[in-house]
């Protein structure tokens, strides 16, 4: 199998405290740039991870530890400081499912816009736009401005349009929490449909009997180093102990 | 976000530049046209907002300028320009496209900031998009204009038409240019778009939009008023004189000196200029625009 993501020795540092105006950079500059115009800390330290093709991998941790950062860099949001990323194939982030819905759309147009957003072709919108509205469960409301849907529904077409992106990696945050019972139940159906398919799928989450449900295996990351790798069932005992 | 093959391995988040947008047409389309759906929600006037607000604008400065200030040619004041309404819409026309342009595009990149988060697409769409739909508005004041020239006896010539093509180039390639750039800037310090305000001002004044070109010359020396000519806007704006106005006058109203041999390729050359630097500055500082905004 080959790789689908090489994270190698990736270090991030964040500012903490920002300057927001042009006065106090020029002060700074004045002053002969003593003292540091802001304060810094490691979101992610010298981290490396080898992704293969049709692995299901998820990234655990608590708050803070830098797992969504790790999957902004592998989906191209955020540079590193220093190291690479690479990856094989189409990423598609289902990151904050509805990033790019616009409330004032009717869901048609949201399903178009959204599509475009993460990257998908006008022919495959068209292709795929039945497909869509059937699966998010929309029904007669597909031609309702947004902002008249309820959440669940809102999040229903969401997810319906990530999913049939169709990308070859599939970074997944923390949106497994959809709808109701029975579309969650969906969701992970199709979630795992696209495993069996090989698709490579790196899933961020706080539910950890749902990931180990759907990944093999399991990263620990804490204050943004890696603490342990390997199966899923070991990553979830050393997280809860 | 183009397809690459499964073969390969790439470094996400490295985009190409305004090259991108090639492949993000159907992106830039639906951008656009969300945009268009957006400006005017919830308004009873809709779309017509888009002439009503540049004929206010029309009528009170051509009152102010042209009857009280005397700018308009009539029996009594054989000293002022002919046609001076003609002359000051198609000044403003081009000026309201230039500000529309601009200061959406600066704000583009701050606005769009929940998406730029979360999703990597080509950032260069937001600005540039921005300038689209200020060309889209821009297009029903254009039809107003060459009404209201029609009606004060247009009669243009090819090159004259060629000119407001020009004219209206160099600008749209100016706004992107400086869009890009203070879009970009803005993400670090939002003083970029107070700036470009105060830029939008200056602007409108700083170009032969409510006077004529001549009066400037008077005051200035020829080395300043070189600099004067050399602004992109005021160009464009002559441009769009030389177009809509001048066919309607009798002719004998002066075109600026080397206005087609020297100042067009100079204002073009500018606005090229300006749009690469925007570019690289642009590529420059996008790589941070997820962990600042």
């Amino acid at each position: 199998m080959v790789n689908a993501i090489e994270v190698s020795d990736i270090s991030k540092q964040f500012v903490l405290r920002h300057t927001r105006s042009i006065k106090e950079a020029v002060v700074w500059l004045a002053k002969g740039r003593k003292g540091d115009l802001s304060e810094k800390f490691h979101a992610l330290k010298n981290v490396s991870v080898e992704v293969k093709t049709g692995e299901t991998v998820a990234l655990l941790g608590l708050n803070g530890s830098g797992k969504s950062t790790l999957l902004k860099h592998i989906s191209g949001v955020m540079l590193p400081d220093s190291g690479t990323v690479r990856t094989r194939g189409r990423v598609a982030g289902l990151i904050e499912v509805g990033a790019g819905f616009h409330p004032d759309l009717s869901g048609r147009d949201n399903v178009f816009l959204n599509g475009a957003i993460l990257g998908m072709t006008e022919q495959q919108v068209n292709d795929r736009f039945d497909d869509i509205v059937e699966f998010s469960e929309i029904g007669q409301f597909i031609d309702t401005e947004v902002k008249f849907y309820s959440s669940g529904m809102y999040l229903r077409l969401a997810f319906s349009v990530a999913v049939h992106t169709d990308p070859e990696v599939f970074l997944i945050d923390e949106i497994l929490a959809v709808g109701d019972e029975p579309f969650q139940r969906k969701c992970i159906n199709k979630i795992q449909e696209l495993a069996r398919n090989g698709k490579t799928l790196v899933v961020v989450s706080h539910d950890l009997d749902l990931v180990s449900r759907i990944c093999a295996r399991g990263i620990l990351l804490e204050h943004g180093v890696v603490k342990f790798d390997g199966s899923i069932h070991d990553a979830v005992a050393l997280l809860r102990s | 976000m183009s397809a690459t093959t499964p073969g390969e391995l790439t470094t996400p988040g490295l985009g190409g530049g305004l090259r991108d947008l090639r492949q993000s047409g159907f992106l830039l389309k639906l951008l656009v046209r969300k945009e268009l759906k957006v400006r005017y929600r919830g308004s009873v006037l809709g779309l017509l907002w888009s002439y009503v607000k540049p004929g206010v604008q029309f009528i009170v400065f051509y009152v102010a300028l042209g009857v009280f200030l005397g700018l308009e040619r009539s029996p009594r004041n054989p000293e002022g320009l002919s046609n001076y309404a003609v002359y000051l819409f198609s000044g403003i026309v081009l000026i309201n496209f230039f500000s529309e342009a601009l200061g959406n595009a600066a704000r583009s990149i701050v606005n769009n900031g929940n998406l730029i988060k979360k999703i990597y697409l080509p950032r260069e769409l937001f600005p540039v998009a921005s300038v689209w739909v200020s060309g889209v508005h821009f297009f029903p004041q254009l039809v107003v204009l060459v009404a209201g020239c029609v009606i004060a006896g247009w009669h243009p010539d090819v090159f004259q038409l060629l000119a407001a093509v020009a004219g209206f180039l160099i600008v749209g390639l100016l706004a992107t240019g400086l869009g890009l750039l203070f879009g970009a800037a803005n993400v670090y310090f939002r003083d970029s778009e107070n700036l470009v305000d105060m830029l939008l001002m200056v602007a409108t004044w700083a170009s032969p939009v409510m006077y004529a070109w001549t009066m400037v010359q008077e005051k200035l020396g020829a080395a300043a008023f070189a600099v004067y000519q050399a602004n992109p806007v005021t160009i464009g704006v002559e441009l769009f004189h030389y177009a809509f106005w001048f066919p309607t006058t009798d002719g004998s109203a002066a075109v600026p000196p080397n206005l087609f041999s020297l100042w067009t390729p100079v204002g073009l050359g500018i606005a090229l200029l300006v749009l690469f630097l925007g570019q690289l500055t642009f590529r420059r500082l996008e790589g941070r625009f997820a962990q600042e905004l």
